[in-house]
């Protein structure tokens, strides 16, 4: 594919040939994909969040339906950060020349440490997207982003060990105010931010009077949380001067400009894998056209406009 | 994997709550019986995954029940209307790995997966013994086509309302195969499996996501490790599943 200049975003000195990215979950570890389509032609790849140690997650079910959106609660399954280091970074970079952001998630302040320190070493990874909202874990991910000090405690730990690598903690949205948990990370040094993860929800089974989810709950995205991750990716944007990657109910072209013009650098691309593998690439294909109906020459001058 | 237009040829009630969907478009992506559509319908943000039971000459055909709001509404389409499907999931039934003679043991809408399997079986010179058990005679399908196939369906009802009456594993007795094949509830499969001595596979079912193997959230626990049912399945290998 023939770069478009016009597409083109930067996050420091990471350039993105255009902003969207499949969020981390939501794509497995990017080399899934590669034999359905050239993934060559996304701007990154979020991976799969990683733990420390491997993990199978939760029971099923974990995944329901819901109007416009569904609810997961997979749990954080994932091979370990030695295998996302040592396998999944590496086979991925062999067929993908765009942005490779790990995913990491910790039980402790003390394993998102280690995670991070290992992902540091990994040359074939070029952002650590530090992941303080899972809600579907006990005792870990949201635990920490749902107060300023110990999302800010995590980022001043990983900072201490990411090297050179840009460091964006990924918030939750089931907070009271996103913008203290945001401008507590950015004091503690984070480079940037994404959001927003899942809503917390839950569906009932009526015949059987039982949640769906084995897990009770989970989190709830798709298309209809697009206006909620909208608000906050505008709040946060206005209160914090570090970059913001958007997230959430982000389905088109036209929504990757509406997630850029409340503030997103870069846009991610969730649920809509799910029910759309090709969704990042028709996005991706679609956006000089929507562009250009709008008037747009640089996907930059509309960063931040409303 | 293949993302296809399929038009609805034909939409019927066969059975009692079960349909009979003829599509035509692409089945190029199609290769094995056991393999499943995600199809994607209007108002429902997740596709709905049906097994094909059986591909040619541009038609695919599929047995679905109502079970819920998204077959429900996907009961009520009417031929000419189109579906986007994505075609040619899961890695099917291994015919190949039966060397003289198979057991085909199917619960309900199990009897639909199998049914290219058998085909494939008996066009490669393998014998094959078919059970099909049903809740009641109303649920019975694809017996007359198993039939054309050339194999005469044991059939089991859990009333008697057809056949035997009782379980699958009722009629099993001691069965001379040197490797079997399982799809329908998993309470039936497991009890086939914990029955036989030989090798055998059985489809597993689990709510989806993706259907593709990008969001692990139909994971099962196996013997070599958590594996996603519809990526790495959903066929599994008898000693490989933890029931």
């Amino acid at each position: 594919m023939v770069a478009d200049k016009s597409l083109a975003v930067s996050l420091g000195s990471l350039d993105f040939r255009n902003p969207v990215v499949p969020a981390s979950g939501t794509f497995g570890f990017g080399t899934e994909m590669s034999s359905v389509y050239d993934i060559d032609i996304l701007g990154g790849i979020s991976l799969k969040g990683t733990t420390l140690e491997p993990r199978y997650g939760n029971d099923c079910p974990r995944i329901a339906e819901c109007p416009d959106g569904m609810l997961n609660s997979v749990g954080l399954q994932n091979p370990g950060i030695d295998a996302l280091v040592e396998k999944k970074a590496p086979a991925l970079r062999r067929v993908f020349g765009g942005v490779i952001i790990a995913n990491v998630s910790g039980f402790s302040v003390a394993e998102y440490r280690e995670c991070c320190r290992r992902v540091a070493a990994c040359d074939d990874i070029d952002l650590i997207e530090v992941n303080v909202s899972c809600p579907n874990v006990h005792g870990g991910g949201m635990a920490f982003g749902t107060s300023p000090k110990s999302a800010a405690e995590v980022t001043a730990a990983v900072k201490e060990v990411a090297g050179s690598k840009p460091v964006f903690v990924k918030l939750s949205p089931n907070v009271t105010d996103i913008v203290a948990v945001a401008r507590a990370c950015e004091d503690a040094g984070a480079d940037g931010l994404t959001l927003i993860n899942t809503i917390l929800g839950m569906r009932i089974d009526l015949k059987t009077r039982k949640p769906v989810l084995a897990n009770r709950y989970g989190g709830f995205s798709g298309r209809a949380v697009l206006p909620i991750a909208l608000r906050m990716v505008n709040q946060v944007s206005h209160a914090c001067s570090i970059p913001v990657m958007g997230c959430g109910g982000v389905a088109s072209a036209s929504d990757v400009i509406e997630m850029m013009m409340a503030g997103a650098t870069v846009v991610q691309v969730g649920a809509e894998n799910l029910r759309n593998p090709y969704a990042c690439k028709e996005i991706v294909e679609s956006l000089p056209g929507t562009m250009q109906s709008l008037g747009i020459r640089d996907i930059k001058e509309i960063i931040g406009t409303v | 994997m293949q993302k296809v237009r399929y038009t609805i040829v034909s939409n019927r009630e066969v059975a009692s709550g079960t349909f009979r969907l003829v599509l035509e478009g692409d089945c190029s992506s199609f290769e094995r019986g056991g393999q499943f559509a995600d199809i994607a319908l209007d108002g429902f943000f997740l596709r709905r995954p049906i097994a094909a039971t059986s591909w040619g000459d541009g038609r695919l055909e599929m047995y679905y029940k109502v079970v819920g709001e998204g077959t429900e509404a996907l009961s009520k389409m009417a031929p000419g209307a189109c579906l986007d499907v994505l075609a040619g999931l899961g890695n099917g039934f291994d015919a190949s790995a039966c060397k003289r003679s198979a057991l085909v043991v199917c619960g309900g809408l199990g009897a639909s997966p199998a049914f290219t399997l058998v085909r494939d079986l008996l066009a490669s010179g393998r014998s094959v013994r078919l059970i099909l058990g049903f809740n009641t005679a109303a649920d019975a399908i694809l017996l007359d086509e198993y039939r054309a196939l050339g194999v005469e369906p044991e059939v089991v009802t859990m009333d008697g309302t057809l056949g035997a009456k009782g379980l699958v594993t009722d009629v099993m007795g001691e069965p001379d195969c040197d490797f079997f094949y399982t799809c329908g509830p998993k309470v039936m499969m497991r009890a086939v499996c914990e029955r036989m001595k030989v090798n055998g596979e059985a489809s597993l079912e689990e709510r989806m996501g993706c259907g593709c193997g990008i969001c692990y959230g139909c994971t099962c626990k196996t013997t070599s490790g958590p594996r996603r049912v519809c990526a790495d399945g959903p066929v599994f290998r008898k000693e490989e599943i933890i029931w």
